[in-house]
């Protein structure tokens, strides 16, 4: 069983490395994604007349909005990976469990999420003037929301993957599944910034339950739905 | 020892019978010539032999695998190329093929000599896929497949797109790869190099298989 386990890890690691040096090389993530999230900010500031005390306490609500943006499109961007020149048949000829691609595949997205939330955060304290109260639930939050959404964005990428017009179905199925994802973020940074009384930790249980749900629904459902694609 | 057996396959695509009740089969060692014009059902039968579309009615059996019910079984033990090279464009032949083995489980050691094999470059190697012509993504898809060494070979227009060194390397490769033992099956619907290969050459048209010939 613990050999099973190591090499699943293994595959895990094999396919996330993979789809990571293709981001690196493409340069999408850090040549247009960050700065589509970080414009993303600045017009939300706009939008809302550069009003302090407003952008302030739409600070979690906004950052999270901006998440889900990028969520549609790294996961379009990991869908196009598998389809271009029929790239993705080489993981489903290679016998590899599809729950180890799926488990890369979401991995991959989850970094690039994190990643790009790591720009955001400092982003919105310089923009909005926000200002952590608990660092550490803040971080917490950042990495549960933003596997729960690489979970569960993988997992409708391959829905959709074999779909004509995915790119445009994408973010219908999917900006609905992950909006339990948008209301706990956002209540856990409530707390962390100190702009609601809310138990944070107990909206990151929310974020963990999500997240353990759409993994285990992805494990199962990968396989067949690489097939269909 | 049989490789490949169909009796009566039919692949919907959506609803439209891809393949409709086709018969055929292939023997380890043998090197089969599929030959149909476009929309034959050649290439549906392939992917159909690889373990990728689903048998909707009919029997197959390949290597030993039920079509039906163990298609993961036959995917681990076929190559196929296709018309696509199945490559990543922005990684380079090496990290391609390297993946290909670890994910397969299979020793990356060859791949270096894999890519010799297929004639290409050493200077190429490290080039991002996409930035290689047609001719040469070819090459490095036909290397994944040495990589890999299958038990059966399902190779989709193998001389399309090469130079005519090209076109006599994969020819030897498929030869060298029945001598050993394997069953290789080429679909191509125009004359060309793969006649001389081929031990027997099978007729499809319409989604069946017309003629069946040594």
């Amino acid at each position: 069983m613990w050999r099973d386990l190591r090499l699943l890890a293994g595959d895990i690691g094999l396919v996330a490395a993979k789809d990571l040096r293709i981001e690196w090389r493409a340069r999408t993530t850090l040549g247009q994604v960050v700065p589509f999230a970080l414009l993303v900010l600045v017009l939300f500031g706009f939008a809302l007349n550069a009003n302090r005390p407003t952008l302030e306490l739409a600070t979690p609500g906004l950052l999270w909005m901006t998440v889900l943006f990028v969520t549609v499109v790294a996961v379009q961007r990991s869908v196009a990976v598998e389809s271009t020149d029929g790239a993705g048949r080489m993981l489903l000829l290679s016998g590899m469990a599809p729950a180890a691609a799926f488990g890369g595949k979401a991995l991959a997205v989850a970094v690039q999420l994190l990643a790009v939330a790591v720009v955001l955060l400092p982003g919105v304290v310089l923009l909005y003037g926000a200002e952590f109260e608990s660092l550490l639930l803040a971080v917490v939050t950042s990495i549960a929301a933003t596997a729960g959404l690489a979970a569960a964005g993988s997992l409708l990428g391959a829905v959709v993957a074999g779909v004509r017009a995915h790119q445009t179905v994408l973010p219908i199925l999917l900006l609905p599944v992950v909006a339990p994802v948008l209301i706990a973020a956002t209540r856990a940074f409530e707390d962390a910034l100190g702009t609601a009384a809310v138990n944070g930790w107990s909206w990151v249980g929310l974020l963990a339950g999500f997240t353990a749900a759409n993994v285990a629904l992805g494990a199962v459902a990968y396989g067949p739905l690489m097939e269909e694609a | 020892m049989s490789a490949v057996r169909l009796e009566g396959a039919v692949v919907l695509l959506g609803r439209f019978p891809a393949l409709a009740g086709a018969d055929f089969a292939v023997d380890s060692g043998e090197v089969v010539l599929v030959r149909g014009p476009n929309g034959a059902g050649k290439s549906t039968m392939l992917h159909l032999c690889a373990g990728l579309l689903p048998l909707s009615e009919g029997r197959g059996e390949v290597l030993g695998s039920d079509l039906g019910s163990d298609r993961a079984a036959v995917r681990r033990r076929v190559g196929l190329l296709g018309h696509d090279t199945a490559l990543y464009g922005e990684l380079s032949a090496v990290e391609n093929l390297d993946l290909w083995a670890r994910a397969s489980r299979v020793d990356a050691v060859g791949v270096p000599g894999a890519l010799r094999r297929l004639g290409v470059p050493e200077r190429l190697w490290a080039f991002p896929s996409a930035r290689l012509s047609a001719g040469q993504r070819r090459r490095v898809a036909l290397a994944a497949i040495v990589v890999r060494r299958p038990e059966l070979w399902l190779l989709d227009e193998p001389h399309a797109g090469l130079d005519s060194e090209g076109r006599e390397l994969v020819s030897g490769l498929m030869s060298k790869a029945a001598a050993a033992g394997a069953a290789v099956v080429l679909a191509s619907h125009e004359p060309g190099p793969a006649d001389d290969l081929a031990t027997r050459t099978v007729t499809m048209a319409g989604g069946t298989v017309r003629a069946d010939a040594a």
